[in-house]
């Protein structure tokens, strides 16, 4: 019969009037900032620096290849590199960026940052109340802003964080292993050995480090 | 003659003049709104209720909108940017309504109603009107409503054999 | 007592008159009442905003606005501090006299058609024998402010949502009258007191309202459709709707004649719903002869109120309606279906009193409106929609 579907319509509108008062679960919106709906693991809004250890200038992974900032479409990322060097996370000495800085307010959040970089240095994270009254430099956020440590990766991307761990800790062991097959060849042939020895270790370790390529994995 | 009744005139004349000198056609057609509400107004102050309010409901209500789409269908509801106020042909507009008022003028003047006189006031309500129309002039209100039902579906043909000889 | 409480008002006024000499205690009367409907109608526009916003919150299954004030209702309060502090922006080729005029002259047309509307047992502001004419004819000209809003804004979507909105008007104009032309038929004034109180009537207790008659119930039926498709209410919203036309006609308009569009479009439904109240749910009598202690006023207001929460309710809904739809849908199935509820209303009278005539006449009713549904919705098909994708 015509309007049949009109009133069965009504009816279903009206339970869901009487039934938003009565069972809160039917709602579908929370009370914000009163409450908030946890983010999924995957989120990503702005990228990070990502620190190992306890100090954030000497943990820092970024190397300053520089990839992000040439991959980055709107060009949001400004590195200087730094004139000295100090060690990476299997002990070779490398340079970092004296200067990073992120345009937060450029930047599309499209990744490519993270998927680009060699060094697992430069990851998402997920918080998004950043806005601020300051206009021109609020959202322009340089180093120190950004790094963040290992541990905070973990508490918002726990499996990738997991993943990439794993992957770092695997580099090193297989750098420390050359290392010391090298090591030990030093110490067999000490004299003609050294130069060629100490070079080796040193080759070897540098192909090793850039040669896990961020695979699609957890990211 | 009371302070209302003058109020209404100069609202209703103002509205006419406005109607005919005005260059910008939609702002013609509103003026002639005003003048269609103004002369509702006088019918009220004259205690002719019923055709004071079909006076709005048809002519403000209808016929002011049919004015606009009629104007709106044609090229000429363009205006062209150079100022003032008035349209280029004011003289003739003027010209032309002064010589039907002053027609008409004549010939209510020459009649017998155009006499000042002292007559009462007949009280007519609607029921009076719904009486007459049911009962007395029941064969012209049907004519009438032919000649309209004729005139509708004289449109409609029209507007078909438009869209027929458009596609 | 309760005749005090229920002639309050006229009391009330009474008394403010009586300070003043003679010749001045009419108009100061009829002044009383203007202040009295322009401070209580803007309130329950105010009252009629927080209890859409709730309802239909909830409706959709969320929480309206909470924040200001407890559960939100100073929620109008913001508002109308917001749409009074906006900057108020007026386009550069848009003409203006015409664009300010056009909010002013909607305001002041929907404020005239209450003063016909018999608030209360001796409560409306003017007594016309035509006043049922008057405020049609108030409601007619409310078309012409919509035209004006949207040809002055120089904007197309503008003109073509004015358009869409003149023609969904004039279209809908028939079944209101129609439908309301029943009612007059059968008290036999066009007096909007007078059909209040032919309503105003009890057997057994209960009331002798519009509604409660065959031709009354399908009359209040396709009243109501009309009315919300006067109000450019959904689902025929489709002149104002955000997703097809922006704003409609009120595109460019902001600020404080934005906020006076809303108002008209707001105070015109609490304006027709009073109408509806007074013709078919017995204006202000009460539902049951022993609840006449309760002052007239109240009942009256109750049944807008009532009125207002079933447009919440189906706006809450339904879907938004094409504008071919809309117009297909008065030309050809309500506009015959009001002729039919004429011609039945004719029949009640002639067959007299008794329960033949209920049987006769809600019989006729009910099978013209199956079959002429069934007729209609015949060839449609509905169903989840497939599609066929270019591969």
């Amino acid at each position: 019969m015509l309007g049949e579907g009109i009133l069965k319509g009504l009816a279903e509108t009206a339970k869901n009037f009487a039934g938003s008062f009565v069972s809160a679960e039917r709602l579908t919106t929370v009370e914000y900032p009163e409450q908030r709906i946890p983010t999924a693991e995957n989120a990503r809004v702005f990228p990070f620096l990502v620190f190992d250890g306890t100090n954030w200038e000497a943990g820092m992974r970024c190397v300053a290849c520089q990839i992000c900032e040439k991959e980055c479409p709107p060009k949001c990322i400004y590195i200087e590199k730094s004139k000295d060097k100090k060690p990476d996370f299997v002990g070779k000495m490398q340079i970092y960026p004296a200067k990073f800085d992120i345009d937060v307010s450029v930047c599309m959040s499209c990744q490519i940052c993270v998927e680009v970089c060699p060094f697992e240095a430069i990851k998402m994270d997920t918080e998004f109340e950043l806005s601020t009254t300051d206009r021109f430099g609020g959202l322009l956020f340089d180093r120190k802003h950004l790094a963040k440590s290992n541990g905070y990766y973990h508490k918002i991307h726990p499996t990738e964080a997991a993943e990439v761990d794993a992957r770092l800790a695997e580099e090193k062991a297989k750098a420390e292993a050359k290392a010391k097959a090298a090591a030990a060849k030093a110490a067999a042939t000490p004299a003609s050995g050294s130069a060629p020895g100490a070079a080796a270790p040193d080759a070897k370790a540098a192909e090793d480090a850039p040669a896990p390529k961020p695979s699609g994995g957890g990211e | 003659m009371s302070f209302v009744f003058w109020l209404l005139a100069a609202i209703t004349v103002a509205g006419g003049l406005a109607a005919v000198l005005l260059k910008n056609l939609v702002h013609c057609a509103l003026a002639l709104t005003v003048v269609f509400a103004g002369l509702a107004l006088l019918f009220l102050q004259l205690d002719a209720q019923f055709a004071g309010f079909a006076q709005i409901l048809v002519y403000v209500g209808a016929v002011a909108i049919l004015v606009v789409f009629a104007i709106l269908l044609t090229r000429s509801s363009e205006t062209p940017k150079d100022g003032g106020v008035f349209s280029r042909t004011w003289g003739a507009g003027l010209a032309i309504s002064a010589a039907v008022f002053a027609v008409l003028g004549w010939v209510v003047l020459q009649s017998e109603a155009g006499l000042p006189r002292e007559i009462s006031v007949p009280n007519v309500t609607v029921l009076q009107i719904g009486n007459a129309l049911m009962g007395r002039y029941v064969l012209p209100l049907e004519i009438v409503a032919l000649l309209l039902t004729a005139a509708l579906i004289g449109a409609v043909i029209v507007a078909m054999h438009e869209k027929g000889d458009a596609k | 007592m309760l005749e005090k409480a229920d002639q309050l008002f006229v009391l009330l006024r009474d008394w403010v008159v009586g300070f003043l000499p003679p010749g001045w205690r009419d108009a100061a009367g009829v002044v009383l009442g203007v202040i009295g409907i322009v401070a209580v109608f803007p309130g329950l526009f105010a009252i009629t905003t927080v209890l859409e916003r709730k309802g239909l919150g909830r409706m959709q299954n969320r929480i309206g606005p909470n924040r200001t004030g407890p559960f939100g209702i100073l929620q109008p309060i913001a508002d109308a501090i917001k749409s009074l502090t906006k900057e108020d922006i007026v386009p550069l080729n848009a003409d203006a006299v015409v664009h300010f005029l056009a909010p002013v002259f909607l305001v002041v047309v929907v404020f005239m058609g209450f003063a016909v509307l018999p608030v209360g047992r001796n409560m409306v502001l003017v007594d016309m024998d035509a006043s049922l004419l008057f405020y049609f004819a108030m409601g007619a000209s409310t078309e012409v402010s919509i035209f004006m809003a949207g040809w002055s804004s120089r904007n197309k979507y503008s003109l073509l949502g004015a358009m869409r909105a003149v023609a969904q008007m004039i279209s809908y104009e028939v079944p209101l009258l129609m439908s309301s032309i029943v009612v007059v038929m059968m008290t036999g004034s066009l007096s909007l007191v007078r059909i209040v109180e032919a309503q105003n009537q009890y057997t057994w207790g209960l009331p002798h309202w519009y509604i409660f008659t065959p031709w009354g119930c399908a009359a209040f039926v396709m009243y109501a459709i009309a009315a919300t498709a006067e109000t450019n209410r959904s689902p025929f919203d489709l002149p104002e709707g955000e997703s097809e036309l922006v704003a409609g006609y009120f595109t460019e308009y902001s600020g404080f004649k934005f906020a006076l569009f809303f108002l008209g479009e707001y105070l015109g439904m609490l304006s027709i719903s009073g109408l509806g109240t007074t013709l078919f749910l017995g204006g202000w009598s009460a539902p049951l002869a022993a609840l006449n202690w309760v002052p007239s006023w109240i009942w009256f207001f109750s049944k807008v109120m009532l009125s207002i929460v079933v447009l919440i309710w189906v706006r809450g809904t339904l879907p938004r309606l094409r504008q071919d739809q809309l117009m297909n849908f008065a030309w050809k199935f309500v506009v015959p279906m009001t002729l039919l509820n004429l011609m039945v209303a004719a029949l009640w009278r002639f067959l007299g009193e008794g329960w033949a005539r209920w049987v006769v006449c809600s019989a006729i009713l009910v099978i013209v409106y199956v079959a002429a549904g069934r007729a209609g919705m015949r060839g449609k098909h509905f169903g989840p929609r497939t599609y066929r994708y270019a591969e």
